[in-house]
């Protein structure tokens, strides 16, 4: 035992030694040591849940059990990758430096950018309003304004992550795409409804905010901590709410039967869509907690319309947002943004419902 | 001096106010710290993002929560510049 001891920790210590394994083979290490557990990660589960815990097999809670311990390990793992490489990207977007470019530039070809722009620049309501106010006062139009509020908090990674581990990648592509088009046109509509007249007075004395961070060189070391903190910070912060989502999805997984969410959210109830986003408005959550629900949903005979619209009611339109936005926006505004992006979220809903 | 936290009141905005007083209490600076958290004053200093970071009304930095070692470097780099 004292051998072995003493030759492990020698073995350590050789790989501590920094100069003996460079960091990029370390990193290159866990990259495959991840990849490993990542794919092998059903096979385990499966492992766990019959042979070590003992259930057995096609029971109510074997099938929970699996489900959970499945899913957590596995969104978590996407969800530090995933962070990490937008939290990298992101510092290269900074607010300032998308409102310069999105200033001047045309409605349509503005709403499109500013969508998209909207998934990588930096984006925390709490910062909404010096952020509204920065695009308005340097000449981003409202509508292509808008286009990036809504974008912003409704594509995130947090949500990408859980809809790529939790429905594969085809519903995460549409998620995005309709996200973008929904994005796209509300804005465009906002844009095309003239509502100048209905932005907050004290914003018009309001001087434009200014270029703060300009002297400020940011190095690849730098960067990449930019990325370390993200993951710190997003899964301090989410963690919980992926474990509760998915003990409640697996609940759903294990003991609803199939085919049961069919006559209340199913597509061949009129009122499914309807249903999914009078629930959802209103309901704030975080992507974390909402999605594997709604993916238990989806597979207990939920229709993909109802799911889609579910999601985006709940992540697009959250009431502490809007309270925050009430700062600038008069009433009427508020109304017909909260509106003009409910119908769109309910046109996708029964678009995807006619076609699937 | 001043310093002034500008952030309406998220919790980065309460994670920049620790790392401040963590930086001015160890460099044992004369400081006043100030947590300005009304939007139409916080708009006053023309930033595009919260929270940010003000030393006797100069904005230092915006939209992220500096570690308190940076913060020490910028306060540093002011002490210096006044005197």
């Amino acid at each position: 035992m004292a051998t072995i001891r003493l030759s492990l920790s020698s073995f350590y210590k050789s790989i501590n030694e920094p100069f003996f394994i460079p960091s990029w083979i370390k990193a290159g290490l866990t990259a495959i040591i991840w990849y490993i557990i990542y794919k092998n990660l059903a096979v385990i589960a499966n492992w766990v849940t019959y042979d070590l815990l003992g259930f057995s097999l096609n029971s109510h809670i074997g099938s929970s059990i699996e489900f959970f311990i499945f899913e957590v390990p596995k969104v978590l793992m996407l969800l530090v990758v995933v962070v990490y490489g937008v939290g990298v990207i992101r510092t290269f977007f900074t607010p300032e430096r998308t409102r310069t470019f999105l200033a001047g530039k045309k409605e349509v070809i503005g709403n499109i950018l500013a969508a998209m722009l909207g998934i990588v620049t930096p984006f925390c309501s709490c910062s909404a309003v010096p952020l509204f106010i920065g695009f308005i006062k340097s000449g981003v139009p409202i509508g292509v304004t808008f286009s990036f509020l809504i974008a912003a908090p409704m594509i995130n990674e947090i949500a990408v992550v859980l809809l790529f581990g939790m429905f594969g990648i085809k519903i995460t592509a549409i998620y995005v795409l309709t996200g973008l088009l929904i994005a796209i046109f509300t804005g465009w509509i906002i844009g095309r409804l003239h509502m100048e007249k209905y932005l907050e007075d004290w914003v018009n004395e309001v001087e434009a905010p200014l270029e703060n961070n300009i002297n400020v060189s940011i190095s690849w070391q730098e960067r990449l901590q930019a990325g370390h903190d993200a993951v710190q910070d997003i899964v301090k912060k989410v963690w919980l709410y992926i474990v509760l989502g998915i003990a409640v999805g697996a609940g759903i997984h294990g003991y609803i039967p199939t085919g049961m969410m069919a006559g209340i959210l199913g597509k061949n109830s009129w009122w499914s869509v309807l249903l999914a986003v009078l629930v959802g408005v209103p309901m704030y959550s975080n992507a974390a907690g909402i999605i594997p629900i709604a993916q238990a949903l989806l597979e207990k005979g939920a229709s993909l319309g109802s799911v889609l619209a579910f999601m985006m009611s709940v992540i697009g339109l959250s009431l502490p947002e809007l309270i925050i936005l009430r700062n600038v926006l008069k009433m009427p505004l508020v109304l017909t943004f909260v509106g003009v992006l409910t119908v769109g979220i309910i046109i996708v809903g029964y678009l995807f419902n006619l076609i699937f | 001096m001043k310093v002034q936290v500008l952030g309406p009141g998220c919790a980065k905005c309460f994670a920049l106010m620790n790392h401040v007083r963590i930086a001015v209490t160890a460099l044992n600076l004369p400081a006043e710290i100030e947590k300005i958290e009304d939007i139409k004053e916080i708009m006053k200093f023309r930033v595009m993002a919260t929270p940010a970071l003000a030393i006797d009304g100069q904005v230092k930095f915006s939209g992220r929560v500096a570690s308190s070692n940076e913060i020490k470097e910028i306060l540093n780099q002011y002490v210096a510049e006044v005197n």
